[in-house]
This record gives C-alpha cells, structure tokens and sequence, in this order.
C-alpha cells in the first residue's frame, strides 16, 4: 500500500540574529510534512505492516523535501528528526508503526550516513495542534549543541481519519550554543554517540 | 533612518493533492514567506512613519523573489497573492500598515505588473499568534475560484519589539473550486477587478 497523501508541507527557518548579536551564516531547520490518510482509523487492527511501508516510503520523501528545501548537499545535513500526530479515530500505534520500524532507513539515506538514533515524539490529535519535532545530531546523538527541536503545526490536518507525518532536517545546530559538552567537531560518528 | 534588522526568515509551501475529493495530477501550491525584523517604533508613539516605507522596499523585494522560487522559480506559474503583518505587543497596529507599499508593489513588479489589489490583513499578537492571510487573483479580483486564504504563523516571532511580515501566493484556486462566478480563464485583467 503506498500512502494517500492529501497534502505536502514544507517549513524552512533561517535565523539570523538571536539575543541581539548577527548569526552568520544563519542557522537553519527544515520540517517536511505529509498529510495521509489513515487506513485503519475507527477500528482495531492487528496487523500494521501496511503502515509500516507508509513510513519507508514518507522516509526518502521527507527526508528529500527537507534537504531539497535547504539547498545543501546530503553529507551537509547536521540534525534530524521525526514526529507523528494521529487524528482522533486512529490510535497512537499507528503513528508508532510509521515512525519506528522502517522510516530510518531512507531518511539516512537522504542526508548520507545517520549513525545516530533519529529522535522522535508521537501524540494523538487534530487540526491546529502543535507538533514539536525533537531535533539531535545525526551522527552522534551526544552533540550537545545540537539538542533542539522545532514546531510544525496546520490548521486543517490532522482530520480524524488521518495522520500528520513530520521529518524534520537542519544544516547546524542551536543559534548561541554555550553550554559546552560533545561538540560538532569534535564528534567521532561512529558509534552514533560520540 | 533605522536599519532593516533581520531576525529570522522562514517560508512555507504547502502542495495539494485533495481534500477528498478527485486529485490533481499537479498539486496545488501555496506559499508564505515570513521575515521577523526589529520595530523601531515600538514602546513609544511616534508621528512620522512613513519614511521607514522606503527601507523596507528592498526586504519586500527579497522576499518576493524567495517565494517564487521556493515555489518553482516561475513567476507565471503564480496565480494569487496576499500579505499581512503581526505587530509585536509593543508595537500598534498602524506599523503593520508599513508593509502595504513595500509588500504588495514588491509582488506586483514581480508578477510582470500583476492588475489587482493584493487583499491583506493586519493585527496586534505576541509570539505564536497566527494570521489568516486572505487571497484573490493577482490580476481580477472577483475570480471566485481564487479566494482563499492560508494560516501563517511562528511559536518565537514576534517578539514584543518585532514586526512580523507576511507575503502569500498561490499557483491555482481552491483545490475543489465548484462556487461559480468568474472563472480565471474568462477574466480581461485591466482594471484590477474583472
């Protein structure tokens, strides 16, 4: 089964001054959204392979808007990460079953490597709620300047029948990062930590 | 006068395929492009605004020209427009007016010298208020399968000293326009209206 889109969203952000100083070059997240169709909304179904393959193929789409969006070669691409928000006649597995098992695989591939954990969150829903995609580094999750996250919200999705799909992808980390720790330099990548 | 003090840009393209009903072989855009700068009249009243109007003209112009290209880069594909502003709290709703020259020429130079008013929408909100920007055709505003409007908005902007400026277009009509009136196809496009 591929997946129904209705609608595909794309939000990029540049920011170039923070707390009064010049952010050069400006830091900047892209969020990819796909609006679905649930095909398992209003009833309990066992098996969810279906909605699995939903989120391999939102995988390489999102992650290809989001890095398409910034204009950047995939090795630029520096954090990411994935959210889903379910319409209210579907049920919060449903957005476990796209996340999980099999959206990973073709999001690395769209920002080349991605040793690290693509964080994520997931909640029931409907039209006009925020979503708060959590962002980390793709390679080693302990970068600290690169803990963050970022919002997408639309007025008319999630309807109740369907599923609110988000991968989000930046080409750098926080505006003014001063709370030390692991830095983007000095990460090893391989281990997906460190 | 006052520099343009830039604190963000983001732009938002939404593709639509349906809203249940027959699906376009090419989807439907709708794009927002956002620019967050420093209001340099906020927490005082000051009389003479006008000249800031001339500052902001190239800003308009950048952000006109970002738009057409997040949306394809063809400036005939675009077939709506529309623009507003969010005043940060320490603002009035009159610096929001600012944007009416310098928003709405700026589309019009670009669009090949579009004929119809650029419909548009103001208010006073804090961080995280949304605007519904309206739209019309950008050559006859009574095209009916053309008004529409598309919600814009950010969890950080404005800022009590901010101004948040908004400029909206879009490629085509309502997704399943079936209202009747003038059509795009019959228009004259002299005088702005028919």
């Amino acid at each position: 089964m591929s997946a129904d889109i209705r609608k595909i969203a794309v939000w990029v952000e540049e920011t170039h001054r923070e707390a009064g100083r010049e952010i050069a070059p400006a830091t900047r997240k892209a969020v990819a959204v796909a609006v679905i169709a649930n095909p398992f909304a209003g009833g309990y179904t066992e098996d969810l392979t279906p909605l699995m393959d939903i989120g391999a193929e939102l995988g390489e789409v999102l992650g290809k808007r989001c890095v398409e969006a910034l204009g950047i070669s995939p090795a630029d691409a520096e954090s990411y990460g994935k959210a889903a928000m379910v319409g209210e006649n579907g049920e919060l597995e449903h957005a476990a079953a796209i996340l999980h098992p099999k959206l990973g695989a073709p999001l690395r591939k769209e920002v080349e490597k991605g040793a690290a954990l693509v964080p994520s969150s997931k909640k029931m829903g409907g039209p006009g709620q925020d979503l708060d995609v959590p962002l980390g580094h793709k390679d080693a999750a302990y970068v600290r300047s690169h803990f963050d996250g970022v919002e997408v919200r639309m007025n008319d999705a999630p309807r109740g029948n369907e599923i609110l799909v988000a991968v989000a992808v930046t080409d750098s980390g926080r505006p003014l990062p001063r709370v030390g720790g692991l830095t983007n330099e000095d990460a090893i990548g391989k281990d997906g930590l460190k | 006068m006052p520099d343009v003090e830039i604190r963000k840009v983001a732009t938002f393209i939404e593709e639509i395929y349906h809203e249940g009903g027959p699906k376009a072989n090419v989807p439907h855009k709708r794009g927002a492009v956002v620019a967050v700068i420093a209001n340099p009249y906020a927490g005082r009243y000051v009389e003479d605004i006008q000249p800031f109007m001339e500052d902001l003209k190239p800003l308009g112009l950048q952000m006109g020209q970002k738009l057409i290209d997040a949306l394809g880069g063809d400036p005939k594909l675009i077939e709506g427009y529309g623009k507003g502003s969010i005043v940060g709290v320490n603002g009035e709703a009159e610096h929001g007016a600012l944007w009416h020259v310098p928003g709405g020429y700026a589309m019009r130079e670009l669009l090949g010298g579009a004929k119809a008013i650029v419909p548009s929408t103001k208010k006073v909100g804090a961080a995280g208020a949304r605007l519904d920007v309206p739209i019309t055709h950008i050559d006859a505003s009574y095209v009916r399968g053309h008004f529409d409007a598309m919600e814009v908005g950010m969890n950080d902007a404005p800022r009590a000293n901010e101004l948040a400026f908004v400029l909206v277009m879009s490629t085509g009509g309502r997704i399943h326009d079936r209202m009747g009136g003038l059509a795009a196809a019959d228009i004259k496009g002299e005088d702005g209206l028919r």
